[in-house]
């Protein structure tokens, strides 16, 4: 089997120019977990909290004044003229930060010397997915992969989830920041001050949590676990951000994009998720019930069954599921622990590469193989993944990105990556050649078909395009 | 994609300032002589394009494609030109088209690609050269009509060679080239997985940048762009053009009409475009190969041997004629009992036309565009 390859593409992210022979692959990616940086260099200098939080306001506020300058006043022909490329402006102050992000994520995908810990990330980063749809969240999902996810990747599934789920980006993606306790001091207020429209619970992120980051679908809770846990997170939001009642309570001190615990917010006394009752007050509360369901049999489970499909095949073999659930219950989901059960497990070494990669997967891989800059230094890089069907982090959904060979395998699809791989092609012309690049990138897995096909070429570019183009490197 | 200085000061500001001076264009230019060379990727079918319609055969060979050519213009008393071809209709009748009927080139398979290949590089056999007929050409032409370019993103085979080439590729065009695509085919023909996606997907891809397309308009906009591209005084004097689209295994009526409407459209296009320098242009269109003389279970023809070379310009001397040593349409005359067999090189038919139209003596042509033969 080819296990140099499957190390480099399946577990990595492809093999780099200047990668020194991987040797035996496991040992290889057992150095990487100890080896990992979760600050890497590329990612140095990206917008803090702070300023992403103040650009959405600054961005908001513009936009209001704009409407209410639409709705009170009748607009000059001059401020009508003004009108979009205003918003175009404020707009784009809030996309920096996303297209900053972006490109540093390309970049520290390319550079990374420990690509098995970078694709965990990236793998983490989709399991528990923000989506840039919604404006509040835009700004904040580079330095939620940066910040919550990147530091917890290899410590304990409930480190990695509290972190996930107390970022910014995931309360203002699921709406947690605007749910209320509905007997909390505040809202009780407001009731009684006869105001109908006193804000309320929000159950949008303890129903993700359950579904989609922890046990998994169907797994047997109900809706009174879902209204039980939703009210155990109420008081957890984001400072700076909100309007109405909560921001009158948050601490004076608090930084814009800060996470903020409002007590006054929380639903007081105790809540029952999964038969286990929960007494602790204030954000202890949700805490607890997050540690536990993170040790869970059904999330050991879930995420036993979603990594070894990422590392195996759309149905992966039930012996890899199994063992991988067995470890993370016996460890308490140490992480870890979990990757080196994976590594050892013989059934990703077994199959030739049958995942078709990913949009992102595939062009990372593309650009660590060549040794001259493929991207012309104007490229937005969120441009491009959008054009090639996988825009970063935007999936679309809280689900993330499908992890299946369907997902990605489609004949537009096909044709946008043959049409990026040519451009680049062209760009580098003769200064790599595909017939040496080829054995370095394919490794064990170039067969004599690919090896002529790229041989025969008519010019040093098109060979570049085959290799890339290859129903190998297309693969992993 | 290969795009060098000169082919972005053609494709920009040159076209520019000719579009707003064409009378100076004119006359700055001192009528030097200028070829283009459509090129017809996928096997174009003759058989239609220039129907036999006097072979006793041909009605029951091509049985309810017959009358494919019904309405177009009698060429003699042989052959009918397909009548989505009115404009080179009228060129034939102004003895400016010629057409040269069972030609073929020394290839006798029928893979497209190794076709195209022998047709554009002109060598003996399949990949036998890395150069082209029209780059060889080059070294034989003065400096002044030297300048050449490609319509499309990289320089195709037949313009390769020790003579610079530009290329100029508008956005419309797929960015990748159709030898891309058609050696990826052939990389994916086994994958199980890849092989139908790429399929649709090339597919798709013929529908977006077809000469064919949008009713002929498509031809007729990239025979626009090729004129702007040569009228300047320092313009392009030798031109490729790309067309694909013409692997009609089904639905061939109507695929075909619209492709050679394009066509049409695109060499209206072209001598519109030039004006006077239309007199001193030579076009030379050829596919690799042609179709099967019988119609198959799908309304199409499947890949055969011998086609059709059409000859286009304002001084041709060998125009409103129909050149052929008709091998007829009879099983028994048929190669392989299949395919119109070829009776005559289209490698002495390009050479032929090129000498008498650059002056040059015919042997050398010959030489010196097929040295293999």
């Amino acid at each position: 089997m080819a296990v140099q390859y499957l190390a480099a593409n399946r577990f990595g992210l492809g093999r780099r120019f200047d990668d020194p022979a991987i040797g035996d692959p496991k040992a290889w990616l057992i150095r990487q977990l100890g080896d990992y940086d979760p600050a890497p260099a590329a990612l140095a200098g990206l917008a803090g909290r702070a300023a992403i939080a103040t650009a959405y306001v600054e961005y908001r506020e513009d936009r209001q004044a704009m409407r209410r300058a639409a709705t009170e006043t009748p607009m000059s022909e001059e401020e009508k003229g003004m009108d979009p490329e205003l918003r175009r402006l404020s707009r784009s102050a809030i996309r920096r930060h996303y297209v900053e992000a972006s490109a540093a994520r390309l970049a520290a995908a390319i550079a990374t010397p420990t690509p098995f810990p970078e694709r965990l990330v990236h793998f983490w980063a989709n399991h528990f997915a923000v989506s840039a749809d919604k404006q509040t969240v835009i700004g904040f999902v580079g330095h939620y992969e940066n910040e919550a996810i990147r530091p917890n990747i290899m410590g304990k599934f409930a480190d990695l989830l509290i972190a996930a789920v107390k970022h910014p980006a995931m309360l203002l993606y699921l709406d947690q920041a605007q749910s209320f306790g509905p007997d909390s001091p505040v809202a009780t207020r407001m009731r009684n001050r006869g105001n109908r429209q006193s804000p309320g619970l929000n159950e949008n992120l303890a129903r993700e949590i359950l579904e989609l980051h922890t046990l998994g679908v169907r797994t047997g809770y109900t809706q009174a676990d879902v209204t039980a846990f939703a009210k155990a997170l109420t008081g957890l939001t984001v400072a700076g951000l909100g309007r109405g009642a909560g921001q009158r309570l948050m601490p004076a001190d608090a930084e814009p994009g800060a996470t903020v615990f409002i007590a006054p917010l929380h639903e007081p006394g105790a809540q029952t998720v999964l038969s286990r009752r929960y007494d602790a007050a204030g954000a202890a509360q949700a805490e607890a019930i997050l540690r536990d369901l993170a040790v869970h049999p059904a999330t050991a489970s879930h995420i036993a069954t979603k990594l070894a499909r990422h590392f195996t095949a759309d149905d992966p073999p039930a012996a890899l599921v199994d063992r991988l659930t067995a470890d993370f219950v016996k460890s308490g989901g140490d992480l870890t622990s979990l990757y080196r059960a994976l590594i050892a497990s013989p059934e990703p070494w077994v199959a030739a590469p049958t995942m078709f990669k990913s949009p992102w997967d595939w062009t990372v891989s593309m650009l660590r193989a060549l040794k001259v800059p493929a991207l012309g230094e104007k490229q937005n890089v969120a441009a491009m993944f959008t054009q090639l069907g996988q825009p970063v982090w935007r999936p679309g959904s809280p689900a993330g990105y499908d992890d299946k060979v369907a997902t990605w395998a489609g004949s537009a699809g096909l044709m946008q990556r043959v049409e990026l791989a040519s451009r680049i092609a062209g760009r580098i012309g003769d200064r790599v050649d595909a017939r040496q690049l080829a054995p370095l990138v394919l490794a064990d897995a170039l067969t004599p078909q690919t090896a002529e096909a790229i041989a025969r070429a008519d010019s040093p570019g098109q060979g570049i395009a085959m290799l890339f183009a290859s129903p190998i490197f297309l693969r992993r | 994609m290969m795009l060098s200085r000169r082919s972005i000061i053609l494709s920009g500001i040159t076209v520019a300032a000719a579009g707003a001076l064409p009378g100076f264009a004119y006359a700055a230019a001192a009528t030097p002589k200028r070829l283009v060379f459509i090129i017809q990727r996928g096997a174009a079918d003759g058989l239609a394009t220039v129907a036999p319609t006097g072979d006793p055969a041909f009605a029951a060979a091509r049985r309810a494609m017959a009358d494919e050519t019904a309405g177009g213009a009698k060429l003699d008393a042989m052959f009918t030109l397909h009548p989505a071809m009115a404009t080179t209709a009228g060129l034939y009748t102004g003895k400016q088209a010629h057409f040269a009927h069972a030609v073929a080139t020394a290839y006798r398979d029928r893979s497209h690609f190794d076709g195209q290949n022998m047709l554009e590089g002109g060598g003996s056999r399949p990949y036998g050269r890395s150069d082209g007929w029209v780059g060889r050409l080059l070294t034989l032409l003065p400096a002044a009509e030297r300048d050449a370019i490609a319509i499309a993103p990289a320089v195709p085979l037949a313009l390769r060679g020790t003579v610079q080439v530009g290329t100029y590729a508008p956005s419309r065009l797929p960015q990748a080239d159709s030898d891309l695509i058609a050696r990826l085919s052939a990389l994916y023909a086994d994958d199980p997985l890849l092989h139908p996606l790429w399929d649709s997907a090339v597919k798709t891809q013929e529908l977006a940048g077809d000469i064919g397309g949008n009713n002929g308009r498509n031809g007729a906009d990239l025979g626009k762009l090729a004129a702007s591209l040569m009228l300047p005084a320092d313009g392009a004097r030798v031109m490729m053009v790309e067309t694909g689209g013409w692997d009609t295994h089904s639905g061939q009526r109507g695929r075909l009409n619209a492709q050679l409407r394009g066509l049409d459209q695109l060499v209206g296009a072209l001598q519109t475009g030039l004006g006077p320098a239309w007199s001193d242009l030579l076009v030379i269109v050829a596919t690799e190969f042609g179709r099967t003389v019988e119609v198959n279970g799908t309304g199409g023809t499947d890949h055969g041997t011998a086609s059709t070379a059409m000859l286009l310009g304002g001084g041709l001397t060998e125009g409103g004629k129909v050149s052929a040593d008709w091998p007829g349409l009879a099983p028994a005359a048929r190669l392989d009992g299949r395919d119109l067999k070829p009776t005559r090189s289209l490698e002495s038919v390009i050479a032929a036309a090129v000498a008498r139209h650059y002056a040059l003596d015919p042997k050398r042509v010959m030489t010196t565009l097929y040295p293999d033969t």
